[in-house]
């Protein structure tokens, strides 16, 4: 009975989103308010329905209601309460579900926090929001419903993918789905001021902080991601440029583009047609990296069980949303009045080059992810695109764009000293230099890897020069400095730590892949390897018997000279449902390093084989992400960019901020 | 500064940036993309020697031998009508196994031998490869069962 109520619950949902995707839009361009103010309860009502679907396939999960084809399919008894939970989405069309929840939960906060949008505004945005829902809510519905019944009911399920059965991967899907949706609500803003061909304060003062929110789960939830991969596959790699991880990439690098040339519109009215093109850019890019993850079009060694046949269905779909909305943009974009005037060195001049390099590095992303399947449809050759194609094109047209990341916050609006400002960097070109130098004398290697260490100097020493700068710090008295750090708003904060995470994150990236070692070994209990500094002696091997699953069980103790670093226990398991083995790999991070074992299989012999890593400076990828993830929040913060906040201000003294508009 | 100015800079710039990542990626294009052969494609040759390419196929029954020193293990890739033997020395992934589908990339030695550096099997053992699937289908080995196709 519950699943019937979830599946009656998100077909009520679709009618919602028909009534809403259609009344309130006429209404706004016949200025009729009461057909306007039906978007409101529409909204909220969509989310109330989808909520009761989403419990409803919760339930059914929760109590392995093995009726239901999609309980059985992913779940079984035994499973630990959690992944009950979490299997919901680890699927096809429960991860439909999730992502219309999250929709209509983006659209709801329009209805709810939007009182401060122009009617005509707010109902045609939340009319777009409505369009995206009815088209999911139809793949949903009619190629992927989640309620299907089987009968007869099984005594028990398939269970879930044990490598989908881990607290990395559980919450991942939902971060990276509130990412791409949350583009959502960028792109329904697009479209409702290309309908209605005019980008007023209110409606940047809008985008930019959702633009925001929608970026900072997007980052947590790739590196959720990456995270998982490292520790879960146990190849010892974060990122491996594959096509799925691609697909998450490419709206990343163009939302961010988006946040930045968003600054511009909001600060200086400038570069509107552009913001508008780059969030339908963004969001066609979540869209296609939704499907790309769903459709199997792409091989890869993340896909999941995927099905070609709904292919058609959301190739569709991607035609109508993003051709559609390129269509409009050619054809109302023109008539958007341009904005203000800067001169090249300048802080729009540095916001234009940021995007211009994004976007660019995020073509290459796209050309070498999707240009396998264009040469396989046109000559039937069969290719892949590896780590040294993005080694060659996404790594140089990044080199610039961080070069220029220290400089771009220095520079004035309108028109800026360049000299000056490279004069202002000395410190930092010093810290590029020492940092060199500093990875030559402790590990030599690489020309390349050496210069890009020295780059990420350059950019830490830079931003945080900048932030200094703005407190005076060392200039006035400490107090003083401490004063103006506070009245500093949080938005320049926000930059500053987001800027220096990236330096951070980037140093990691750069020595991981620069100086990383391995060995491969077949050991016995009581024998030991070196590797990179450290002794690994595996101590014995152990069976282990958990909640679902049985595994042997290493223990492996790391020593350097004569102190006991460590004791790490890798395993080899197997669930027993779907028959599949799994690696979970022993990792001891020091802070600069981790250090990273894997067990395999054993030999005749007794002897197990083993594969230890040395992983320089990984734990710094995780830690400058999380600093990044941190400053988008609290940029968030800041009183401007609060959701709800424009109304407030509006009413505030001109004072409270710089009247730029 | 005009507005014909300020337009003439940005294009420009544009211009510059695009044209360089377009040329980076048409050479990256050249000679960073990785071929994909079927057995039976390898053994008629036109494999490029020394340059990195993809073997994809079943890995063959009673085939996989591991050596004395105990990391490198033997076996063979085949579409069902040609073999090609493969050396890898590392840990196999965890799907693995005699009769699954597999895709490896390496080199091509001299003796035939394909040199894997890395063997890739998919998380998710019902599904094939679909480079394997379709090399399974040219070489008309292909038995569109609920075994091989889900």
């Amino acid at each position: 009975m519950i699943p019937e109520i979830g599946h009656f619950a998100m077909i009520l949902a679709l009618l919602v989103a028909l009534v809403q995707g259609s009344v309130p839009i006429i209404g706004a361009s016949r200025g009729n308010a009461a057909w306007m103010d039906v978007a409101r309860p529409a909204a909220l009502l969509q989310l109330v329905l989808i909520i009761i679907a989403f419990l409803a396939l919760m339930w059914a999960h929760v109590v392995s209601d093995f009726t239901v084809l999609n309980v059985v399919q992913n779940s079984h008894t035994t499973k630990p309460l959690l992944y009950k939970i979490t299997g919901l989405w680890g699927n096809h069309e429960g991860s439909m579900v999730l992502w219309v929840l999250i929709l209509a939960a983006y659209g709801a906060a329009v209805a709810v926090f939007g009182g401060n949008l122009p009617p005509p505004l707010r109902a045609r945005v939340l009319s777009v929001q409505a369009w995206i829902a009815i088209g999911f809510l139809a793949f949903s519905l009619l190629t992927s419903n989640p309620f299907e019944r089987i009968f007869p009911a099984p005594i028990n399920g398939n269970d879930l993918n044990p490598l989908l059965q881990d607290p990395g991967l559980a919450f991942h899907p939902p971060m990276l789905y509130s990412g791409y949706v949350g583009f959502s609500m960028a792109f329904s803003f697009a479209i409702a001021a290309l309908i209605e061909g005019r980008v007023d304060p209110a409606w940047a003062r809008w985008v930019r902080p959702w633009t925001l929110v929608a970026w900072c789960f997007l980052t947590a939830g790739i590196t959720l991601g990456s995270w998982w991969a490292y520790y879960e596959l146990g190849w010892g790699g974060w990122w491996f440029w594959d096509p799925v991880e691609n697909a998450s990439f490419m709206p990343w690098l163009m939302g961010t583009a988006l946040l930045h040339s968003a600054i511009v519109v909001e600060k200086r009215d400038a570069l509107k047609a552009w913001t508008i093109l780059l969030a339908i850019l963004t969001f066609s890019l979540s869209l296609i990296g939704t499907f790309i993850v769903r459709s199997g079009m792409l091989t890869s060694v993340h896909a999941f069980a995927t099905d070609p046949e709904r292919g058609l269905f959301i190739l569709l779909l991607l035609c109508v949303a993003i051709g559609g909305s390129l269509i409009l943009f050619a054809v109302r974009g023109p008539s958007l009045q341009p904005g203000g005037l800067f001169a090249p060195v300048s802080r729009e001049g540095a916001l234009v080059l940021n995007n211009l390099l994004l976007v660019a590095a995020c073509g290459t992303v796209f050309l070498g992810t999707l240009y396998p399947l264009f040469l396989e449809a046109v000559s039937g050759d069969k290719i892949s695109v590896g780590p040294p194609f993005y080694n060659k094109t996404f790594v140089p047209i990044m080199v610039p764009l961080i070069a220029a990341m220290a400089v771009g916050p220095f520079l004035a609006w309108k028109r800026a000293d360049l000299a000056g400002v490279l004069g202002r960097l000395k410190l930092a070109f010093a810290a590029a230099v020492a940092a060199a130098l500093g990875a030559v004398a402790l590990e030599g290697g690489p020309v390349l890897a050496v210069l890009t260490m020295g780059l990420a100097a350059w950019l830490l020493v830079g931003t945080l020069a900048e932030w200094a700068e703005r407190i005076r710090l060392f200039r006035v008295s400490p107090g003083e400095s401490v004063r103006r750090a506070r009245s500093l708003p949080r938005s320049a904060h926000g930059m500053t730590l987001a800027h220096a995470g990236l330096a951070i994150a980037m140093a990691g990236m750069v020595a991981a892949a620069a100086w990383k070692a391995e060995s491969v070994k077949v050991m016995r209990p009581g024998e030991s390897v070196d590797l990179a500094g450290y002794t690994y002696r595996l101590e014995r091997v152990e069976p282990v018997q958990g909640p679902n699953y049985s595994s042997n069980m290493a223990f492996v103790t790391i020593t350097r000279g004569d102190r006991l670093v460590a004791q790490v226990t890798p395993e080899k398991r197997l669930y027993p449902v779907q028959q599949m083995p799994t690696t979970e790999a022993g990792i001891h991070t020091t802070g600069l390093a981790d250090l990273y074992v894997v067990i395999g299989d054993p030999d005749a012999a007794g002897g197990w084989t083993v594969r230890i890593f040395y992983e320089p400076m990984v734990p710094w990828i995780w830690a400058g992400v999380l600093l990044m993830v941190i400053g988008g929040g609290v940029s968030l913060s800041d009183r401007r960019l609060r959701l709800g906040a424009p109304a407030r201000r509006a009413k505030a003294p001109a004072g409270a901020t710089p009247a730029r508009a | 500064m005009t507005r014909k100015r300020r337009r003439l800079y940005v294009v420009l710039a544009a211009m510059l940036i695009l044209s360089g990542a377009a040329a980076l990626t048409l050479g990256a294009l050249q000679s960073e993309i990785t071929y994909f052969f079927s057995p039976t494609e390898l053994t008629a040759g036109g494999a490029p020697a020394g340059r990195s390419i993809r073997l994809g196929g079943l890995v063959e029954e009673g085939s996989v031998h591991r050596l004395d020193d105990g990391v490198t293990t033997t076996f063979r890739v085949t579409d069902l009508s040609h073999s090609v033997p493969v050396t890898y020395r590392g840990l196999l992934p965890d799907l693995f196994r005699e009769g699954q589908g597999v895709v490896t990339e390496g080199t091509i030695g001299a003796d035939g031998t394909f040199v894997a550096r890395e063997v890739l099997a998919k998380h998710d053992e019902t599904y094939m490869p679909r480079e394997v699937a379709d090399a399974l289908k040219k070489s008309g080995q292909w038995r569109d069962s609920k075994e091989t196709a889900k």
